[in-house]
């Protein structure tokens, strides 16, 4: 079985309310990096919500390392499991110093303290915020602090790591940043990556992109499969990266190149190939 | 202007007031504000004031500092001395209008004021070598018993220590607010204190709102970590009774002791 499983998960936040979530079936692999994007109002943070029994299925059923997130008793496996990075980083913060904060699950795991200290450690090197451990906070950067509360969940050592927009109110050095610390991660550890953006660029770099519109995936592959899809991505309002819509404009013209170019070079690439023909 | 405030005025440092663990500093400043309140005659105050200055020399924190902690009650102290010499009852010394000034009004006007003085300064010298961390991490410790009693000893001290660490994003925040709304042309500065206050209003309507929103989301984000509560919670940094602790608590009681029979003796 796949680390997170969903099957005919739909979910309504009350009766009244249309289907936020509408018979989402997906299966997220141990290790990989899977990016869901999605418009705001597709159901992308309500699927990420269910990854972690914040919420629970209407109907249909999720698993999370085999564990039905129904399972009341068994909740705190479920989040040991999947942890869950926010949006807002000055709200997920517990502590007033940084160390402190990282060991806020460890602490509540009732671990003993050297076994606590040696996760912190671990943690804090792993988003390379060693030299922070003893600074206060409210006196880091947007993408400093938003690492913290990746450590913080990386303490609880999950096998999955699931973030709901942890790069919207960040600046774009912040953004670069934390999407940095996440692919280290990622390819390192072996971590399991559920990354929740409306960034196509962040999006890319991941091994599988899921598109979701109104409460159901309308799109699921690798990135260059999704992305070189244009009209399909342009009927969901999401907009493909420049490097595609540059090689789209030059097939205009019959130049037949290829739309599967996510970076520059690789446009670049096609672009040479396609003159020196 | 709200950048100015430091609540908590923590003062770090690696002096062995700072290394005290902040049960011992707790119980040393209860016994010495008890201390302070038995004492009687001068050798007793000179010797309790003689303590505190050792103490602030040892914390390395300037004098100036716990001075200046002492600024906000120049009323309150003006006003016990007066209130103090002008109405004990005693032995005549001079009249001032209808007033009588008494030896004995003289005598209390300045041992209360040394009380206050004491007292105030004393207490500041604990929140300037003590994290707010540290210092609700003892209060938890040492209140730990009444949760025998039901009483909620730990949701306090988490209460505290989360509004400790949501004072700078809210001033933060409230900075934010006021900008805002000056750039509508809101007046904080004019007008009598009413008109001021009424100006407020459209600042803390917004922060209370967003208060709630923050709260609500660090609630599930703790949630997702684990939290429930202090059962079976550990500590990474667990408070330890150290050597420091041994030398700096024994002195204390026995300065303290010392100071109380003197009084009782004299």
């Amino acid at each position: 079985m796949a680390i997170i499983e969903t099957r005919d998960l739909s979910f309504r936040y009350d009766e009244q309310s249309a289907l936020a979530l509408d018979g989402v079936n997906l299966s997220i692999e141990e290790g990989s990096f899977t990016a869901v994007l999605g418009h705001n109002g597709s159901g992308k943070s309500t699927f990420a919500k269910h990854l972690n029994a914040i919420l629970l299925p209407t109907g249909g059923t999720v698993w999370v390392g085999g564990i039905d997130t129904k399972e009341e008793s068994r909740l705190f496996d479920i989040r040991k499991t999947a942890g869950m990075v926010f949006q807002n980083p000055d709200n997920q913060i517990v502590a007033n110093v940084v160390e402190e904060d990282v060991a806020f699950a460890c602490e509540n795991m009732g671990l003993p303290p050297a076994e606590i200290r040696s996760r912190v450690d671990e943690a804090l090197s792993a988003v390379g915020m060693t030299e922070f451990a003893r600074h206060a906070p409210h006196l880091l950067s947007g993408g400093q602090k938003q690492r913290i509360a990746i450590a913080g969940v990386l303490a609880m050592r999950p096998r999955c790591i699931v973030m709901d927009e942890p790069t919207a109110m960040l600046d774009p050095s912040g953004r670069e940043e934390v999407i940095a610390a996440v692919r280290k991660l990622n390819r390192e550890t072996g971590m399991t990556v559920v990354l929740i953006t409306h960034h196509m660029d962040e999006a890319a770099l991941a091994d599988r992109v899921i598109v979701m519109k109104g409460g159901k995936v309308a799109l699921d592959g690798t990135p260059r499969q999704v992305f070189s899809q244009v009209e399909r991505m342009e009927e969901l309002s999401l907009t493909a990266p420049q490097t595609v819509l540059l090689l789209r404009e030059l097939n205009r013209d019959g130049a037949g190149l290829s739309l599967e170019a996510l970076s520059p070079e690789e446009c670049a690439d096609q672009i040479l190939k396609y003159l020196g023909a | 202007m709200l950048k100015d405030i430091t609540l908590g005025q923590y003062f770090p440092g690696n002096s062995p007031i700072h290394r005290m663990d902040p049960r011992t500093k707790l119980l040393a400043l209860i016994l010495y504000i008890v201390t302070i309140f038995i004492a009687d005659g001068l050798i007793p105050y000179v010797i309790c004031a003689a303590g505190l200055v050792a103490v602030i020399r040892i914390s390395r924190i300037p004098l100036k500092l716990i001075l200046k902690s002492l600024k906000p009650i120049v009323i309150i102290i003006i006003f016990t001395g007066a209130l103090n010499i002008l109405y004990t009852p005693g032995t005549e010394l001079f009249r001032l209008w209808i007033f009588r000034v008494t030896v004995e009004g003289i005598r209390t006007a300045i041992t209360m004021i040394v009380r206050i003085l004491l007292l105030v300064a004393s207490t500041s010298l604990l929140t300037y070598t003590t994290s707010p961390m540290a210092l609700t991490d003892g209060l938890e410790s040492l209140l730990g018993p009444l949760k025998k009693l039901h009483v909620p000893v730990h949701e306090f001290s988490m209460m505290m220590s989360i509004a400790l660490r949501f004072i700078p994003t809210l001033i933060e925040e409230t900075d934010k607010i006021m900008s805002a709304q000056k750039a509508r042309g809101a007046d904080f500065e004019s007008g009598n204190i009413f008109q001021r206050a009424k100006a407020l209003v459209p600042v803390l309507v917004p922060l209370f709102i967003s208060a709630f929103r923050r709260a609500d989301d660090l609630a599930c984000a703790m949630e997702c970590r684990l939290y429930h509560g202090g059962e079976h919670r550990t500590r990474l940094h667990s408070l330890r009774y150290g050597k420091v602790d041994a030398w700096g608590g024994l002195t204390a009681a026995l300065v303290c002791g010392g100071v109380i029979a003197l009084s009782f003796v004299l």
